[in-house]
């Protein structure tokens, strides 16, 4: 078994797990959650056992980035400072309103396993093999949170 | 399809460029203690040449022939595949090259991680990195100073595998009789190299 050079994995990843990132956390989050999944892939990177799919490991490991940021979003609103008024301070990573409207933090409020299917899907262009492969999931199990998340996407962006 | 599929395509933000990407990540894995080799290249009278650098020093120098990426591959292999392009990990060393081309430096001083050679190999190379700038020597001496003075052939098989070129001047190992010897990066730079050094090769 060798690795390759981990400079041939961003050389060869970047634009797409950014294009992904985007997807899942917006715009401005997304260089930094690469920049997260990057550093966390190349600390682990000579423990990896095997070069098989390097691709696969880290959309694993850009998945829970995103799910990670999205959750320390989630928590924030409620914050308020010690003495009860004044708003604590800002966390460092604020989701900006995006342009588009209301589908893209629709899409960030879906449950994570879903919002990377959907990201995968149509972001990327992938089909339900390939987004199992980098999911470590089925065929079958990426349509369905596929179709799961497009179903609870029509009803937020509907409403 | 439907419209919210195609809204869901459409592309949301311009793409990133993998080298700005890389000299972000290189600098934050070089602070986090991550950065095992950085890598880059620069541009000689010999044409481009890549060197490699680990914390413990320079561990590879390679001509253009070689193929850097093949370079690479090797270096992620022997040495960690914690390899990035991170151009200011290598500055002391390349501006030290470019002084040399300028005929500016006639002494490298700069750490040398031997990893990639060991020992009669190592020996031999660190006996060759000794031999001072316009000066030459020869396969047998080198074999001597390595402690094995009949061994000049393997040597020369040292020299050939020499990892770090120029730096550890293999350059300057010759025939007794005067005549050339070999050079990995073809006769024609080996020629250059004495000529810079004020050497008139055979």
């Amino acid at each position: 078994m060798s690795l390759p050079p981990f400079q041939t994995l961003v050389d060869a990843h970047s634009v797409e797990l950014h294009r992904f990132l985007v997807g899942c956390v917006g715009p401005d989050a997304a260089e930094d959650c690469l920049q997260e999944t990057f550093i966390a892939a190349l600390r682990a990177y000579p423990r990896l056992r095997h070069a098989d799919n390097l691709r696969a490991w880290l959309y694993t490991i850009a998945h829970r980035k995103a799910t990670d940021t999205v959750r320390t979003w989630s928590r924030r609103p409620s914050t308020v400072g010690l003495d009860g008024m004044s708003p604590a301070a800002e966390p460092r990573t604020a989701p900006l309103p995006l342009p588009e409207d209301g589908l893209w933090s629709a899409v960030r409020e879906l449950p994570a396993k879903q919002r990377t299917a959907v990201v995968h899907r149509y972001v990327l262009d992938l089909d339900y093999a390939q987004i199992a492969d980098r999911m470590g999931i089925s065929p079958e199990a990426a349509r369905q949170n596929v179709s799961a998340g497009l179903r609870r996407l029509r009803t937020e962006v509907d409403r | 399809m439907t419209d919210l599929e195609r809204r869901l395509q459409r592309p949301a933000t311009p793409d990133v460029d993998p080298a700005a990407v890389t000299a972000r990540l290189a600098a934050r894995a070089d602070a986090a203690g991550l950065l095992d080799v950085a890598w880059a290249t620069l541009d000689t009278p010999l044409g481009p040449i890549a060197v490699f650098v680990t914390p413990r020093g320079l561990v590879r120098v390679a001509y253009d022939r070689e193929n850097f990426g093949q370079v690479a591959e090797e270096v992620a292999e022997q040495v960690s595949p914690r390899v990035l392009v991170a151009p200011r990990r290598t500055d002391p060393v390349r501006a030290q090259l470019d002084e040399y081309f300028g005929e500016r430096r006639h002494r490298f001083d700069l750490q040398i991680d031997w990893t990639l050679v060991r020992g009669f190999n190592q020996d031999v190379l660190r006996a060759t990195a000794e031999i001072p700038f316009g000066e030459t020597a020869s396969y047998g001496e080198m074999a001597a100073a390595a402690g094995s003075p009949r061994a000049a052939r393997a040597a020369g098989n040292a020299l050939a595998g020499n990892p770090i070129p120029i730096v550890v001047p293999c350059h300057r190992v010759i025939h007794a009789d005067g005549g050339i010897g070999g050079y990995t990066g073809g006769l024609e730079h080996k020629r250059f190299l004495l000529r810079l050094e004020g050497i008139a090769p055979a």
